[in-house]
Formats: C-alpha cells, sequence, structure tokens
C-alpha cells in the first residue's frame, strides 16, 4: 500500500525492527553478564538479517542469519560458556578507558553516517528493490569474480594463519 | 488454495489461514511421529507391545502425556538465569515453525515460496543452536552445560555435510526454490520417457544418506544422541525441564523431524507430484498435502530405523564421522554432478 508515494507497511515495519535493534544494542555494551551481551548480539544480527528482507535482499538476508547467528555467534557462546560460566553480574565487564572508546565509537559513526549521506544524500529507492539468488551468483561470478576471489584467498589465509599460531603450543 | 476455494482473500487472511494451519501441523506431526514411530514401531521391534491403555492401541497416549505435561508445575533451578532458562525452548520451537514457511505441499499449498527456499530452511534449522545453548549455560547445571556443549559441537559439525549434501540436488535442478525444484523433477525424463518424471535420489543417492545422516545428528537422536545421553550425562541440556517447557523440547524435535522428512522428499523424492498427472494442475493442491504425508511417513520411517538399532557413537568417532567421511563424501558428490551437469 502506498500512500504519497510512500511504502506505509514497509515505513512501519522498518520503525519497529529498528526500534529493537537500537534497544538490543544498548544493553549489548550495557549488561553486565557477557552470555547475555552475546544473546543481545543475536538480536541485533537478527535485526540486521529483518532489514535486508525487507529490503528484498532475500539472499544476504538468509547469509547474515546462517553465518552470523547459526556460526559465529554460535562460536562466541562456545568459548565464553567454556571459559567463564557464572550466571549473574560478574566483575570486570566495564573498561577503565571510555573516552578513548568513545573516540572511536563516535569516529566509526561520523565515517559511516557521512559515507551515506555523500554516497547517496537525497536520493529515493526504487519502490521494488528484490534481488533474486541468480542475479546475486551472476554478478558475483562474471562482473565481481575478481575481488570475490580475492577475499576468498584472503579468508582461507587468515584460517591458516588462525592454526598456525594455534598449533604453536 | 485460492483455486480450491474459488474465493480471493486479503493478504492478512491468507497469512491468517497459513500461520492457523502451521501452528496445527507441528504438534499433529510431533504427536504422529511419536506415536507410530516412537512407541509402536519402537516397541515391536523390541518385542512388547508398547502403549495400550489409553483410547484404541494406545493412540491417545500422547494426548495423555500432553495434558499431564500442561498440568504440571512450572519449575525453575533456584540458581538458573530466569530469562535464558525460560527462553531457550522458545528458540528451539521458533526455529522449528520457520523451517515450515518454505516446505511446499502443492504448486500454491506453501506458507511463502521463497527464490532462496532451501537456503532459509538450512539457516531456520541453525537457529536452533542457539535456544539449546541457553537452555544449557541458563539452567545451572554442570550436566546441563555439558549437554549444552556436546550439542554445539555436535551441530555445527553435521550442518555442513547437510547443506553439502543438498547441494547436489540444486546443481540437477538448477534453482534453489523448493516448489521448482519438484518441478523440475516433474518434468524430467528418464532415458527419455517422461512416464514418472526423475526423482533426484536414483542420481543422488549418495546425498540422500548424507543428508539422512546429518538430520539424524541435527535432530540429537540416537546413535547421536550423546547431547541428551541418559546413562552419561542424565538428559543433558533437558536435565532441569519439566511440564510444558519439556513439552516445547518434544514438540521442537519431533516437529523438526516432520519438516526434515518433509525437505528430504521434496528434495529426492519428487515432493507433492505424483506420476501421470499434469505437475501444474490445480489439483495438485488438494492432494499434494496427502502425497507429502505419505512420503514423509516413509522417510521417517527409515530416520526412527536408524534411531531404534544403531548404538551411540563416541563423541571422537561422532566428530571424525562428520569431518573425515562425510564432508569428503558430499564434497566429491559436489564435484562429480558439476562435471556431468556441465558434460550433459
Amino acid at each position: 500500500m502506498t500512500v504519497l508515494g510512500v511504502l506505509v507497511a514497509q515505513n512501519i515495519a522498518f520503525g519497529v525492527i529498528a526500534a529493537i535493534m537500537v534497544f538490543a544494542a544498548l544493553r549489548l555494551v550495557t549488561t553486565r553478564n557477557v552470555v547475555h551481551a552475546a544473546l543481545f548480539l543475536v538480536v541485533v544480527l537478527g535485526g540486521v538479517a529483518a532489514l535486508f528482507l525487507l529490503m528484498g535482499a532475500e539472499f544476504v538476508g538468509i547469509t547474515q542469519i546462517l553465518v552470523y547467528i547459526g556460526a559465529v555467534v554460535v562460536l562466541f557462546l562456545f568459548g565464553i560458556m567454556l571459559t567463564r560460566t557464572r550466571i549473574g553480574n560478574e566483575e570486570g565487564t566495564d573498561h577503565p578507558r571510555r573516552l578513548p572508546a568513545v573516540l572511536a565509537a563516535a569516529l566509526v559513526a561520523t565515517i559511516t553516517i557521512y559515507a551515506v549521506v555523500t554516497g547517496f544524500g537525497d536520493a529515493e529507492l526504487p519502490a521494488d528493490t528484490r534481488t533474486t539468488t541468480a542475479e546475486v551468483a551472476d554478478s558475483i561470478f562474471s562482473t565481481y569474480i575478481v575481488p570475490f576471489e580475492a577475499v576468498s584467498v584472503l579468508l582461507l589465509a587468515a584460517l591458516i594463519g588462525a592454526i598456525v599460531i594455534a598449533r604453536r603450543n | 488454495m485460492i483455486w480450491t476455494l474459488a474465493l480471493e482473500l486479503a493478504y492478512w487472511q491468507q497469512t491468517a489461514i497459513k500461520l492457523v494451519v502451521v501452528a496445527l501441523v507441528i504438534p499433529t506431526g510431533a504427536i504422529i511421529l511419536g506415536y507410530v514411530f516412537l512407541m509402536k514401531m519402537m516397541s515391536f521391534m523390541q518385542s512388547r507391545l508398547g502403549p495400550m491403555e489409553a483410547g484404541p492401541y494406545g493412540t491417545l497416549q500422547l494426548l495423555a502425556d500432553g495434558v499431564k505435561f500442561l498440568q504440571k508445575e512450572d519449575v525453575f533451578p533456584r540458581r538458573a538465569d530466569r530469562y535464558v532458562f525460560a527462553l531457550a525452548p522458545v528458540v528451539v520451537l521458533m526455529s522449528t515453525f520457520l523451517l515450515y514457511v518454505v516446505l511446499p505441499v502443492g504448486p500454491d499449498a506453501v506458507v511463502s515460496g521463497l527464490d532462496a527456499g532451501l537456503f532459509f530452511a538450512l539457516a531456520a534449522a541453525s537457529l536452533s543452536v542457539i535456544g539449546v545453548l541457553m537452555a544449557g549455560w541458563g539452567s545451572a547445571n554442570k550436566y546441563a552445560l555439558m549437554g549444552g556443549m556436546r550439542a554445539a559441537g555436535q551441530l555445527i559439525a553435521y550442518e555442513l555435510p547437510l547443506v553439502l549434501a543438498a547441494i547436489g540436488v540444486v546443481i540437477q535442478a538448477g534453482t534453489l526454490d523448493l516448489n521448482k525444484i519438484v518441478l523440475a523433477q516433474a518434468n524430467g525424463e528418464l532415458f527419455g520417457w517422461g512416464g514418472m518424471g526423475f526423482p533426484y535420489i536414483l542420481t543422488q543417492f549418495v546425498g540422500f544418506a548424507i543428508f539422512l545422516v546429518a538430520v539424524q545428528a541435527e535432530l540429537t537422536q540416537p546413535p547421536f544422541d550423546m547431547p541428551v545421553a541418559e546413562s552419561e550425562i542424565v538428559g543433558g541440556y533437558q536435565v532441569e525441564y519439566t511440564g510444558f517447557r519439556f513439552l516445547f523440547f518434544f514438540m521442537g524435535e519431533f516437529g523438526t523431524a516432520f519438516a526434515f522428512a518433509g525437505i528430504a522428499s521434496v528434495l529426492f523424492l519428487g515432493g507433492w507430484y505424483v506420476p501421470g498427472l499434469d505437475p501444474t494442475s490445480g489439483w495438485f493442491n488438494l492432494i499434494g498435502p496427502f502425497v507429502m504425508f505419505i512420503k514423509i511417513m516413509a522417510v521417517s520411517a527409515l530416520i526412527f530405523w536408524f534411531r531404534f538399532t544403531f548404538p551411540r557413537l563416541r563423541e571422537d568417532q561422532l566428530q571424525k564421522l562428520a569431518w573425515k567421511v562425510l564432508i569428503p563424501l558430499a564434497l566429491l558428490n559436489i564435484v562429480v554432478t558439476g562435471v556431468v551437469k556441465v558434460l550433459v
């Protein structure tokens, strides 16, 4: 449904998802329990996936769920639970150097906002932004084949590096 | 569905109907699998009768069990993390619900025919690990934590063969859309004869076998039930759960078994199609659910047959089987399928 050229349902859904994500992100850094922080991260990443789906980027959204929630956060949780398994508030979740952290966060936010605003400005999205999996595959394996392969090799190198460092002992 | 009812429904009405249907299918499927296989088939394999008192041949046993679970007190362990403990079964059941979103039982009879449907199902299945880890940690119990750890290691290891085994079918069909995979099999020809379509189990038998083994491990059923091994860690991550929260885990496990059997029938057995009829015909919206049910029961029979007849593996054997046997075999299957697809 469109009112004055605005997709109403999409905008409401975006607002709800964004509000949940902001809340979860704030709780993620303020909670005093590491496992809770990891679980709030799941909510934030799930929100990112939901936003991708809302934009019609089906494949990217599902990849977000499969890779980040299904694998990365599971490894986080696995590691946290193996080493520190206390329930309730923990000591030492705060870091004394707050000012550098605030500066770093502000810098990242400024760069991101600047890049988005200068990159897109007032440009409006087309009403239908759906992309099929076939289109994603075609662009990755034709136009962007070189960067794609370069990133793959880089990831492989990082993987082997991690194994070498871990096996030193 | 619209075709059979001959009326036009608004989007929210369709969505409401679909939600109710899925909410009914999950407990019904779980009860049917639990009764037919867990109670009766296992009993007959072990030369006993199984439940006989509640209803004819004990058919109402699981309903009675369900009512019993609902009546129980809602118990929290004293030192448990209440929120995480309470949410864990919900997360597991949510993953089961999401599986049904893309499962087609007819040309139009599907909740949402996503373009990347198979990919969505595999991603949704991977969410249950989070719930299992939450249950293991939130219970404040050593055995629960050990069970959660075992489950996470196992589910991560067996997700890979699950995904890789399905890729062979995707290469052959040339699509991730589950309904298009069904159509590709219905329109296939066997040596130039199109009379019965071309179910992919004929060429993807290796993939089918790997898929079923990986499903077994994803469901943490014997012989892969170390996360809940009652004789080692007294029930693993489920040890502190009673009442309706335990019922959630039960429905999650059997509902997921039902859904995975459905996905396996779509990928390898031709889904809702029966030979001899036009696959685009609207009648398949009516008979498709029944065809799918028969195929789901056949695949489930295989899954539960393994469950009742194999002894539990050891933790290292489990990891070895995934990383040294199933994953290389699945990769080889992908390579061979890809080469044949390009050449033929």
